[in-house]
């Protein structure tokens, strides 16, 4: 019996289709992307279930890393605040910094003070991407005769007097209780009492009150 | 393989007398282009943040010793979970630390729930005491814990000396450095 001749077919695939979704898929995520600002201080920060996303403007950041050890910054946005603030910190504590030592704070961006007013001047000498890889003592907040995070606190609530601030903790999930306890101690002296910790958001466990309340009510933000 | 078809239709007829030149295939291997795309494509994605981080809310009450401008706690409304070292998490109901229990952060959410099923609603509150050897995201997890369960009432509480003390005597007893 002769054998059906099957026709033989092309093994030839046209692959512009897939090199088009490829280079589609491509734009999209160099566009979607928004890297990350190279940060002197590393932090992970611990989730949790909110879902409000947190401010950029008018705020005043207190971060703890690992080691427990506290950085105060201003935001990006807020140049003169951050201006009025270190001016007041000089004032009060007679630095004597000079204006190219203030401007390292004021016009860099994410820069942030790490050591005790004792070594500001030689910390501001140094630019940012100088501080890489340099162990920094932090801001002292441990004892409530020498938290010099109150004072820090104080220069920017009075630098940002008429406006909200917003006052945020980013702290790194190894960091001890003890130093955020510091931390609320001199947030509590300069009466802000409302403040908001950076969290990673993440959904809230199945089969908990918070998810069949979220489900009754409808709602997805959690505030 | 891949290749693109660019040849054309065939061609307009050519005038005669003009000698046909010999055609060369305009095909490209698309397949290492395609393997770029890819390549570039999973950088991004890995790359790529996409959530943003999220704010806690967190409202402290203002230092006072007026009693009378003091929050009032029911012995029997009152539940306090201690965030330790080694992640572990200690509780007792009502006032006494010598009641202490010890849990984790899987069997701390039923202790919650419990009591506040076996409480008054309105009177209900948790007091989140993190010991010195607890880390900031046990505090946080703490805290988080209080949203998931929907609990209304809590304060975070420094912890005293009488109560830490407690929490060592369990620790040295459960072997835990």
């Amino acid at each position: 019996m002769p054998r059906a001749k099957l026709p033989r077919k092309s093994t030839n695939i046209d692959m512009t289709a897939m090199c088009d979704v490829a280079f589609l898929l491509l734009s999209f995520f160099i566009l979607a992307t928004k890297f990350k600002p190279p940060e002197a201080l590393s932090v992970t920060t611990p989730s949790s279930v909110y879902t409000k996303i947190a401010l950029e403007t008018n705020v005043m950041m207190i971060i703890m890393d690992k080691d427990g050890k506290v950085y105060f910054s201003i935001s990006d946005k807020n140049v003169p605040e951050k201006q009025d603030v270190i001016d007041a910190i000089n004032t009060q504590k007679g630095l004597n910094l000079t204006a190219a030592e203030k401007k390292t704070f004021v016009n860099n961006p994410s820069s942030f003070i790490g050591v005790p007013f004792s070594q500001l001047k030689s910390f501001l000498d140094r630019q940012p991407d100088e501080l890489k890889g340099v162990v920094l003592p932090g801001i002292p907040t441990q004892d409530s005769t020498n938290n010099e995070l109150r004072d820090w606190v104080a220069a920017a609530v009075s630098a940002f007097q008429g406006q909200h601030l917003n006052v945020e903790v980013k702290g790194d999930d190894a960091a001890k209780y003890p130093s955020f306890s510091g931390v609320i101690w001199a947030l509590k002296k300069n009466d802000q009492l409302k403040f908001q910790l950076i969290t990673s958001p993440i959904a809230p466990p199945l089969g908990s009150e918070l998810e069949k309340y979220l489900k009754t009510s409808g709602s997805k933000s959690v505030e | 393989m891949a290749e693109m078809d660019t040849s054309g239709g065939g061609g307009h007829k050519k005038g005669p007398g003009v000698k046909k030149s010999k055609k060369l295939s305009t095909r490209v291997d698309l397949t290492p282009m395609v393997d770029l795309g890819f390549l570039l494509i999973t950088f991004f994605i890995f790359t790529t943040t996409m959530s943003q981080p999220s704010a806690m809310k967190l409202n402290l009450p203002k230092d006072t010793d007026k009693p009378d401008e003091q929050n009032k706690l029911k012995e029997s409304a009152a539940f306090t979970i201690m965030p330790g070292k080694n992640d572990q998490v200690y509780y007792y109901e009502g006032l006494d630390p010598s009641k202490l229990q010890t849990a984790t952060w899987k069997t701390i959410r039923d202790a919650i729930l419990d009591k506040k099923r076996r409480t008054n609603p309105d009177d209900f509150m948790v007091i989140i005491k993190p010991d010195k050897d607890a880390t900031y995201k046990n505090t946080v997890d703490a805290l988080d814990e209080m949203k998931i369960d929907e609990v209304k009432r809590y304060a975070l509480v420094d912890i005293t000396p009488f109560e830490y003390g407690f929490i060592q005597k369990t620790e040295a007893a459960n072997g835990i450095k």
